[in-house]
């Protein structure tokens, strides 16, 4: 459990990082709070030649809101979204999810960055992004541009992120309405069985608004455009919540595990679903 | 001046926190600021480490292993093979079940996770890097994990290097990956019960794979001074003499060479009885260097290669009449042990004590056979928390008698009463040919019942199913019963032995001129409290404050002799030992305290911390003034100092038991339970430490949750470790752990000088029933009769799915 050797950087700021990524390539990666590239390292399952310490670089981290418009830097821990109260008065869902990650001493050091940028299917952060219609501001050599979190991830550990590529900073709008992120794990610092997030408003018994996202049910987090597309405009009843539900565990494609097999994740993927709907329905 | 108060009885009692108290740990000062002491503490120097080249399949011929890009990495300094251990005869080495296990792989790999090679350097870092520069080339073979394939007639012969055996260490051997077939009980007898019975329970009940998993992994530290040609072994070692005596007994270094040092050791659990390739390799290693090797386990090691646990298939049959009275009982076990043989059980006993598979229960005839098999999976199958195959045993018992229940219609706490071995059956010969030594297990039960509130339970119970099959509620509720009886205190030299060696224990005190004590014993804690108890028992019996005595285990150079902890065996062993030892102190100071006095030996009595002479207690000399004058009088006809050693064979094992409750409540959708109340009652003879059996309690139960709700050791078709990580196997947090109630009865043993039973042991082997019960109790109503553990979200899920609660 030893990772093969490392030449290991410290840069101070953001361009520093991103020439070094440049030089290096492939052979390089950023390390933000490691929780999640340690392990990978430790197994050599993965070789990493030269290792990128983030954590230097203030420009990147921090929580700024301007009016509802919300921007994280990609260096924000876990826990630092957990206990900012600004945030909480504006995005409670992030609290919410937040809380459901691993355990303290994970979110102490693990960042929203990391979290979303690493591509790893059982990360709750990138559907709580998607549900959020986040964007990624992405800098790279060839400079800084953004991307929609539903338009970042294209497979297990496959994103759209370049190579030399760093995330900065991730921005979305305040939601409102009822919300709920909704996950079943067998334990403390467990990922997801499966986990849903729902958002949504009711105005006059009609659903006005909705976003639905999953975790850990896919090789990519899941946005449930189907289900937004059968909800919205819709009076709320059992029956249009049961079709809801079925369209979004449609949607999903689990893969076996020490979890459960395939059969048994869908079912409960449409258990959280439901849950998550009447939770955010109960909070309107 | 005012008189100085003389203290009463009952305070110069107290003031030795003998038998009884809740006498605060004394090693949790430095476990609790780190101040332990363990393997990778123990740095020396020139110190080297060792570490190895993996398999990473279940079964290939190993064509070749290239070294030399290894060999070529600066700060490696060796890469052993089986090639160099073969001239020493150490690519092998017997195993504590007879059979023979290789160090280093032969020609074969049969598990992943094997050890194949050790490369040795100046640290961890450069071994690592080493060992990914070793090239294997592996030809693979096809893989057995079915024990139930494993006989077949076309399976892949696993041991090769004993294929043709038709006779193992126990007896004939039937095809090439069967070990041993193992009876207890009359057969015939057994069948014609069952054939004539009027009711007869018929269920196979898996007790699945799972490991111990001690938080501090198994290590060493070898060290072959080669000036003085001693040998000196710090490692995490359950039975250090054991350990010095075999090590002795394979390298032809002669015993008093040999010096095993069991440091701190963090949890062992039974995963540390046994001597693993590691321990070989750092030895050889250190020969060959001439240096210290470390060698220290990482968790993936620990959870892939060394010792697992459990692995039963048990087939049962269990006969009574329609009023329930039990009649007898039938147990076919199939046993996976993995690629080797490498229990840590009694010589004589290859399935451990499965035969106290009747349990709590007056069963008038049984029949046991356990078969034991080959697999492509770790060897193993150590006693984790029980005392040899208790767990798995108890397991049986506590599923038949609700299997049962449920064919009879009868409440199972009831048929458990009416089938209890009664108080004054007592010492009680078992079908199976155990003496129970004493028990009163309807007092128990009773107790449990009433504290539980058991009629209420049901009727909790019953409200909460007419809502579910209302539609109101997803939910049901179990009611998980258990009462155990384990054996544990192995064991009479008669008939325990491991490799030879009687499984005796042993205790030495030295009384010092000022009346403090040292006690050496030749058990050693990995955190049940040594230190602690055995203190309290000494002063019970010498009259010295348990915190005026030092207790001492683990350095086979100044310890007395004896065969280690586990099976639940130090206290009735070790503890018999100290207070034996403690009688005999006892014995001298009298006639010390006699001549002092100027009175016979026999005008003196005991009196807590002192002797006194009869009828006049203010002429009194004190343990403290005794243990004085034995260092500085001239006494006639007693030798100076006060010292005494006894080496303990109990005359009989011990019979902890107890009576646990779990109430929980399963969500039929999601698999979720929740547990609502966990009730424990044990009898465990004499209370030593109420504090410290609470404590025991509390660790075992939640081991007990862990193993019945989630923790495995899994493996795929192909033999891969599915469960190599903490992030899949299962250790409950703070979060996870429910609260325990503690409850007791106390029967002390009729043989054992203090009447104390063990007890570290019980919370594991009652508990685990308990748990899978209580899943079970909850989907009776709809017919299940057995689903196998561990009962984990899906594994429920699919329980409720069969049953038709779906849809
Ligand atoms: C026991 C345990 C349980 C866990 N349980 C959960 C859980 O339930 N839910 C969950 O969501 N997570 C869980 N995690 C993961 C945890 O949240 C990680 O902290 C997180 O996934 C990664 O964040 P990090 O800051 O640690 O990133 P790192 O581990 O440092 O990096 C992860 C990956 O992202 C890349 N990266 C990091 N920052 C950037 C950046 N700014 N730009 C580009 N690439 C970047 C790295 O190069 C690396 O490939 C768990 C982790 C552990 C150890």
């Amino acid at each position: 459990m030893i990772p093969s050797a490392f030449t290991f950087y410290k840069p101070d700021n953001i361009e520093k990082a991103i020439s070094l990524m440049a030089d290096f390539g492939d052979e390089a990666r950023v390390i933000a709070g490691g929780h999640s590239l340690i392990p990978v390292m430790k197994q050599r399952l993965t070789d990493i030649k030269h290792l990128i310490d983030l954590s230097g670089i203030n420009e990147i981290k921090g929580i700024e809101i301007t009016g509802n418009q919300i921007s994280i830097g990609a260096m924000t821990t876990q826990v630092e979204l957990i206990n900012n109260e600004e945030l909480f008065k504006k995005a409670p869902i992030i609290r919410e999810a937040s809380l459901q990650i691993a355990d303290p001493q994970v979110r102490n050091l693990g960042t929203i960055g990391g979290n979303v940028a690493n591509g790893d299917p059982a990360n709750d952060m990138p559907g709580l992004m998607q549900l959020l219609d986040a964007t990624y501001k992405l800098s790279g050599s060839n400079g800084v541009r953004d991307v929609k979190a539903r338009e970042f991830y294209e497979g297990a550990y496959f994103t759209v992120r370049e190579d030399d590529e760093i995330l900065i900073s991730i921005s979305f709008d305040a939601p409102s309405g009822g919300y709920a992120y909704e996950k079943q794990k067998r334990k403390i610092g467990d990922y997801a069985t499966a986990a849903a997030g729902v958002i949504l408003k009711v105005e006059n018994t009609m659903c006005s608004s909705a976003s639905i996202a999953l975790t850990n049910l896919s090789d990519t987090p899941v946005y449930c455009d189907k289900a937004v597309d059968i909800i919205l405009g819709k009076e709320i009843d059992k029956n249009i919540l049961n079709q809801v539900t079925e369209a979004c565990v449609e949607q999903s494609d689990p893969v076996a595990d020490q979890r459960g097999p395939v059969e048994f994740k869908k079912y409960v993927a449409g258990i959280v679903i439901k849950k998550a709907l009447t939770r955010a329905i109960e909070r309107t | 001046m005012d008189d100085v108060k003389t203290p009463s009885r009952e305070e110069r009692k107290s003031a030795l926190s003998g038998l009884g108290t809740s006498r605060k740990r004394v090693e949790d000062a430095r476990f609790t600021q780190g101040k332990g002491n363990y393997v990778d503490d123990i740095k020396l120097k020139g110190m080297l480490f060792g570490d190895f080249v993996r398999s990473p399949v279940a079964h290939a011929r190993v064509k070749n292993i290239d070294t030399s890009a290894a060999l070529a990495l600066p700060g490696v300094h060796a890469v052993l093979t089986a090639a160099d251990l073969e001239p020493l005869g150490l690519h092998w080495m017997p195993t504590l079940a007879g059979d023979k296990q290789m160090v280093l792989a032969d020609g074969k790999v049969l598990f992943q996770g094997q050890e194949v090679a050790f490369v040795v350097g100046d640290d961890r870092y450069a071994v690592a890097d080493g060992i990914s520069l070793v090239e294997v080339e592996y030809d693979e073979l096809p893989v057995v994990t079915d024990p139930f394939k494993a006989e077949l007639k076309d399976s892949p012969i696993l041991r090769e290097d004993i294929a043709d055996q038709k006779e193992g260490a126990h007896g004939a051997r039937r095809h090439p990956n069967h070990i041993f077939t193992w009876e207890a009980g009359e057969k015939e007898e057994t069948n014609k019960v069952l054939e004539e019975a009027e009711v007869v329970a018929d269920e196979m009940v898996y007790y699945h794979r799972t490991h111990p998993c001690p938080l501090e992994t198994c290590g060493c530290v070898a060290s072959m001074d080669k000036v003085n040609g001693k040998l000196t072994v710090w490692g995490t070692f359950q039975a250090p003499h054991a350990v010095r005596t075999v090590a002795s007994l394979i390298s032809s270094i002669p015993e008093h060479n040999i010096r095993i040092i069991s440091p701190d050791i963090g949890g062992g659990f039974g995963n540390k009885v046994g001597v693993y390739p590691g321990y070989v390799c750092s030895i050889v290693a250190s020969i060959v260097t001439g240096v210290p090797i470390k060698w220290v386990e990482d968790r993936m090691d620990n959870l892939m290669a060394t010792a697992f646990a459990r692995d039963y298939w048990m087939h049962g049959k269990i006969s009574a009449t329609k009023e329930g009275k039990i009649t007898g009982l039938w147990c076919h076990t199939t046993a996976d042990h993995g690629a080797f043989d490498a229990c840590a059980d009694p010589t004589k006993f290859p399935a451990g004590f499965m035969n106290i598979c009747t349990g709590s229960y007056d069963i008038p005839v049984a029949y046991l056979a356990v078969d034991g098999v080959y697999t492509n999976k770790a060897p193993g199958g150590v006693a984790y928390r029980c005392s040899f195959r208790v767990t798995e045993a108890s397991y049986f018992i506590e599923r038949m008698i609700e299997v049962l229940a449920q064919k009879l219609g009868m409440d199972s706490a009831e048929l458990r009463s009416k089938n209890f071995i009664k108080k004054e059956q007592f010492p009680y010969t078992s079908a199976l040919g155990w003496e129970y030594d004493s028990g009163d297990y309807h007092q128990a039960w009773e107790k449990a019942m009433t504290s539980v509130n058991y009629k209420q339970l049901r009727e909790d119970q019953a409200k909460q199913l007419q809502l579910f099959k209302d539609g109101k509620s997803r939910k049901l509720m179990g009611i998980g019963l258990s009462h155990f009886t384990e054996i544990v205190g192995a064991g009479p030299v008669k008939n325990c032995d491991i490799l030879g060696l009687g499984m005796f224990d042993a205790c030495e005190i030295r009384i010092h001129p000022t009346g403090s004590a040292i006690a050496r014993l030749g058990t050693i804690s990995q955190g049940q409290g040594h230190a602690t108890t055995f203190a309290q028992i000494l002063a019970s019996e010498i009259g010295i404050p348990a915190s005026d005595i030092t207790l001492e285990e683990g350095d086979t150079d100044t310890a007395p002799y004896g065969l280690g902890t586990y099976g639940s065996r130090s206290t009735p062993v070790a503890g018999a030992a100290t207070a034996m030892a403690g009688r005999k102190i006892r014995a001298k100071a009298q006639m010390i305290a006699a001549y002092l006095l100027e009175v016979h030996d026999d005008d003196l009595e005991w009196d807590v911390d002192r002797f006194s002479v009869k009828g006049a207690p203010e002429k009194f000399k004190t343990m403290k003034e005794i243990a004085f004058a034995s260092y500085n009088q001239a006494i006639p006809g007693v030798e100076p100092g006060l010292e005494a050693v006894s080496y303990y064979d109990p005359p009989n094992m011990t019979y902890p038991n107890g009576a646990y409750v779990v109430v929980m409540e399963i969500d039929v959708d999601t698999g979720v339970s929740d547990i609502k109340q966990v009730y424990a009652l044990d009898d465990c003879g004499t209370r030593i430490n109420p504090m410290i059996i609470e404590g025991q309690v509390h660790g075992g139960l939640t081991e007990a949750l862990a193993i019945s709700m989630g923790q495995e050791i899994a493996y795929d078709e192909q033999g891969n470790v599915m469960t190599g990580t903490l992030m899949d196997f299962f250790i409950p947090t703070a979060w996870e752990t429910p609260n325990y109630e503690t409850d007791y009865t106390e029967t002390p043993s009729p043989h054992h000088p203090i009447g104390a039973k063990g007890v570290g042991e019980s919370p594991n082997v009652g508990g685990v029933s308990a748990f899978s019960n209580a899943v079970h109790d909850a989907f009776k109503p709809f017919g299940l009769t057995q689903a196998h553990m561990p009962h984990d979200h899906w594994r429920v899920w699919k329980i409720a799915k069969d049953l038709g609660l779906h849809s």
